[in-house]
């Protein structure tokens, strides 16, 4: 808000602002916010306070007494705390008078006296808070000739994460993260005084998807990650500022690699979006990139047509370029379908945009793959996260954020729990945030729209959304049931809360931006579902997968076998040799993660920058280059010749990009917003819920965030960590068909496979729910793309 | 070895009930669980956790943080022998070593038979009457070499079992509180300046 009016004034005298406390930082006048700790006064007005347990993103402790200064609030100095200090006026702090130095070098000195010094076999050893500020702040010598105290070498917390408790200087760091940060507290403080230590409870360890951030924030190495446990020195490393693209949140990064190999990826502190948090997915998954599967050559499909052989780059595009013109000349443009492009660059998807409509002239485009809501979302007034997480209240209706977008979970956890944002949450069952919900509403699948209108007729529920701003995260959370059903919900919400703004919860890296960017059926054209099924009829003379993978992902296995088999002919651009690109004609080897630049958008429309930090595996290339490389092939006319130049094209040519030029998004730190104009409600299909016919549950299938996305699949250190699919039933439901653990038989009209049952309190009776894409079962078999909603027979296996 | 049995849980629940946070009721739930089986199991631990809504990690850790919760077997008799000033200058560490000869273990160990753990204590507050002992946390005082023999003998000859209850057992009468009695849980949050209890004798008249 602006200011409306200012006390009249006789004299222009400077305007006192009540924010503002001056104090003295080492003989300097500063100027400190109200309530502002003394150490982050400091470091925001260039001092530095040496800190170990510190950290701005969680609450004080003062455990580690390592910021020791002199602060003189009047009653002359005293060595305080200054991270559990906030400023006063006048305070006059000193923080490297004789007396903190002296300080700081003693706790250093205790600190020290049982760390092991083992800094040259220490993977932190050259970026550790301990050693730079034994060096800076410490005594250069110890007194300490007695036998340090021993534990065992580092023992496993979990399947990711190491923990050396002899160099553990006891910051609370990791513990208060997991506690108050992750809402894991899995890790804790064991024993007293000498005998103090970090350790899981026994046989529980310390499974969190948010368990890597407790490495990258540990002040000494006492906590160590599996896949970069002895990689490299961090002297070693080359680092650039990027985004992940493993979900659609956005979380900044720093992708950091040596000898041309990615090593590792941290976390960056970006106000707006991930505030240095990542999820152990996107930090880990750096490991498939390197792996020994990529594909680094185009392959095409051999002479007796049983698999794929290698190819040069000229054969692979005349082949691809010779397929596209005979689909073009067979069926015509409509007989060309274009499913994927979600996991690449905006420069990416708009290269390929253009190639499908200027050189194909198809609109049969689409990013999504029949698991995200319409595009039309992406028209309606736009939330940030910041806007979400300074709610009044946070309506969910999505799927499991904690498994889908789990840094946005993290954001609104944060809200929810520290900041009294209320959250009302519908939902097919209990997720991570229903702990955290004011009210946590269950549906069954169909019935959504209904029980939303029904909520918030409630007067409690009308009051709360009266009360002020309204976010509403909405995504899909049933891959079993068609997207209508959340998008009549959604406007039942609309209708209700017209001011409200929106977050979609779109989960596929640059889905956003892929399709902001046009790949999207713009007038009309096929959507996936539609795609395939014209391929499945015979309809399509060449399906091309830009990096999608339909015979994995897509919820209707059936469809997509049929798809594959009666599409003539099969171009795919991807990174690795897939379950479905190895039925391809031609497979053009793409450029991965970290070997491209460019930008992404996020689910906020914030455009945020992709950092080439590795030359690209073989002789593969960005998805914008084989775009130009095939419209040369088929003599069109082709000017998107650099990244650069597509980023500029952009910028000119896509309203919502308008502001996303290369000089704004050079200069911006938080990325630009690029946001579709609102425009008119949505299509509601006031579509009934099906009457259940002779079967007696609905189908909920959800995702978690390990699966068998093969970015998860190739980085070995996640591989392990998928849970399998189980069929989580209603205790009571179970009960009658013979208690938890049985094999059950699930049947549905296309398919029925058999699964471990699980009792499951979360999920509401006469609803089934199932995770997608396990490597036990292929749940995608029991789904109909063409069915509204899923319906299974449950039964005992006699 | 134990989760806490079915009669246990309803007394936990009931003292869950006290509290205005489940969490609040750790403490005395791993007394309770040390009073069912003499020392506090992983099991217990997992069990106190699910009942207070807390992870198992955050009972170890308060569980770990006490010497007196046990995390290992130890016999029906822990006797613990202070050590510190008064005692120690009136034989404490010669009335320790001769309980070792006569129990043949070292102190911090158990007996075979596992009825007496032996542990060294610091101050247990009872100076004037030194050197003094304690048997399963009861008082012993002006304890002789005679003496410490005198007390093996009578627990072996499970002489002291009225005096003495098992390790464990805080009292052999268990505080119960009426629920019309009690205060009950008071929300944090609306606490006013008089004592909760006033309220409730108000009522009560």
């Amino acid at each position: 808000m602006t200011a409306t009016e200012s006390p009249a004034t006789e004299e222009p005298t400077e305007p006192v602002d009540p924010n503002e406390v001056k104090v003295t930082i080492n003989g300097h006048d500063v100027s400190a916010r109200k309530g502002e700790l003394i150490i982050a006064a400091a470091e925001r007005t260039g001092t530095y306070i040496p800190r170990f347990c510190y950290h701005e993103r969680m609450s004080s402790v003062g455990m580690c007494r390592m910021c020791l200064c002199e602060v003189d609030t009047g009653r002359g100095p005293a060595l305080t705390p200054t991270c559990m200090f906030p400023v006063a006026p006048g305070m006059v702090i000193n923080t490297e008078s004789p007396v903190a130095k002296a300080a700081q070098a003693g706790i250093i000195e205790l600190l020290l006296a049982n760390h092991p010094l083992d800094c040259p076999v220490c993977d932190k050893g050259g970026e550790c808070p301990l050693q730079d500020q034994a060096v800076s702040h410490g005594p250069g010598e110890s007194r300490f000739v007695e036998e340090k105290r021993h534990y065992e070498k580092p023992i496993p917390i979990s399947d990711l994460v190491f923990l050396d408790r002899e160099r553990c200087i006891l910051c609370d760091r990791c513990t208060r993260f997991a506690d108050e940060v992750a809402g894991d507290p899995l890790i804790s403080f064991t024993h007293r005084g000498n005998e103090t230590q970090v350790l899981t409870f026994p046989n529980e360890p310390f499974v969190s998807y948010f368990s890597g951030n407790t490495v990258q924030i540990c002040p000494v190495g006492a906590l160590t990650a599996s896949p970069y446990r002895f990689k490299a020195r961090p002297w070693d490393l080359e680092e650039a500022h990027s985004t992940c693209t493993t979900c659609a949140v956005g979380c900044q990064t720093v992708v950091q690699s040596s000898r041309d190999e990615l090593l590792r990826y941290q976390g960056y502190d970006s106000e707006a979006v991930n505030w240095g948090w990542l999820c152990d997915r996107g930090r880990f998954n750096f490991e498939a990139p390197n792996s020994d599967q990529r594909l680094g050559t185009p392959a095409v499909k051999s002479a007796d047509g049983t698999g794929l052989v290698e190819a040069s780059w000229s054969e692979a595009i005349t082949k691809a370029a010779a397929l596209i013109k005979t689909a073009l000349d067979t069926d015509g443009p409509t007989g060309i379908g274009i499913i994927g492009g979600a996991r690449g660059s905006n420069e990416d998807a708009y290269a390929w945009a253009r190639f499908a409509r200027t050189v194909l002239h198809t609109d049969n485009v689409d990013a999504q793959l029949l698991d995200g809501l319409s595009p039309a979302v992406l028209t309606l007034p736009r939330a940030t996260i910041n806007d979400a997480a300074a709610a009044t209240t946070v309506v969910l209706l999505c799927g499991d954020l904690k498994e889908e977008l789990p840094v946005l979970f993290l954001r609104l956890r944060d809200a929810a729990d520290k900041r009294g944002v209320k959250v009302l949450e519908f939902t097919p069952k209990s997720t991570g945030m229903t702990k955290y919900s004011w009210r946590s509403v269950n549906y069954l699948s169909g019935g959504q729209a209904r029980i939303v209108r029904d909520t918030i007729a409630q007067a409690d529920v009308a009051e709360q959304l009266a009360k002020g701003p309204v976010v509403i995260v909405a995504g899909t959370a049933n891959l079993a049931e068609s997207d209508q059903f959340q998008i009549d919900a959604l406007a039942a919400l609309l209708d209700a809360a017209p001011t409200a703004t929106v977050l979609p919860a779109f989960r596929r890296g640059n889905v956003v931006g892929a399709l902001q960017l046009g790949l999207t059926p713009a007038t009309d054209g096929m959507h996936t579902d539609d795609i395939l099924t014209a391929a499945a009829e015979g309809r399509l003379a060449l399906l091309i997968l830009l990096g999608a993978d339909p015979l994995s992902d897509f919820p209707d296995t059936t469809l997509a076998t049929r798809a594959f088999a009666g599409a003539r002919s099969i171009i795919a651009i991807d990174t690795f040799v897939n379950h479905s690109s190895q039925h391809a004609d031609v497979v053009l080897a793409a450029a991965g993660y970290g070997e491209k630049r460019g930008y992404t958008t996020n689910i906020e429309g914030r455009v945020v920058p992709l950092a080439q930090k590795v030359t690209a595996h073989g002789t593969s290339r960005p998805d914008w280059m084989i775009a130009g490389d095939l419209a040369r092939a088929l003599g069109a006319q082709w000017s998107l010749d650099s990244v650069d130049a597509i980023t500029d094209a952009i910028a000119t040519n896509v309203a919502a990009y308008a502001g996303a030029t290369r000089e704004a998004l050079a200069e911006a730190t938080d990325g630009v917003l690029a946001v579709p104009e609102s425009s008119s409600a949505l299509e509601t299909s006031g579509a009934e819920v099906p009457m259940s016919s002779g079967y007696n549950f609905k189908l909920v299938v959800g995702r978690k965030l390990y699966d068998q996305a093969i970015s998860t699949q190739l980085s070995h250190s996640l591989a392990g960590l998928t849970p399998g699919a189980k069929l989580h039933l209603h205790s009571l439901d179970l009960d009658r068909l013979g208690g938890p653990g049985a094999p059950l038989k699930v049947t549905s009209k296309t398919a029925s496979v058999v699964l471990t049952s699980v009792a499951d309190d979360g999920v509401p009776r006469g609803a089934a729910w199932v995770e997608f894409n396990q490597s036990n079962i292929n749940i995608a078999a029991l789904l109909d793309a063409a069915s509204p909603a899923t319906d299974v027979r449950v039964e005992t296996v006699s | 070895m134990a989760r806490l049995t079915e009669s246990n849980v309803k007394i936990a629940r009931e003292i869950i009930g006290r509290y205005p946070r489940p969490k609040s009721a750790t403490i005395p739930l791993l007394h309770l669980a040390q009073e069912q089986d003499g020392y506090v199991t992983n099991e217990a631990m997992s069990h106190i956790a699910d009942l207070v809504g807390c992870t198992a990690a955050e009972v170890l850790g308060t569980c770990t943080f006490y010497e007196m919760f046990k995390m290992e077997p130890v016999g029906k008799y822990v006797i613990n022998i202070c050590g510190t000033m008064s005692c120690a200058l009136l034989g404490a560490h010669e009335l320790m070593h001769h309980a070792e000869q006569q129990l043949g273990i070292r102190a911090g160990s158990t007996t075979p038979d596992g009825l007496i753990t032996l542990e060294h204590a610091e101050c247990q507050a009872a100076c004037t009457e030194a050197p003094c002992l304690q048997v399963n946390y009861r008082y012993r005082f002006r304890v002789t070499t005679e003496g410490i023999d005198q007390l093996i003998d009578d627990l072996r000859g499970a002489k002291l079992t009225e005096e003495i209850p098992p390790h464990g057992t805080v009292a052999r009468v268990r505080q119960h509180i009426p629920v019309n009695v009690g205060v009950g849980a008071v929300d944090p949050d609306t606490v006013s300046t008089a004592p909760a209890w006033l309220a409730v004798k108000e009522e009560a008249k």
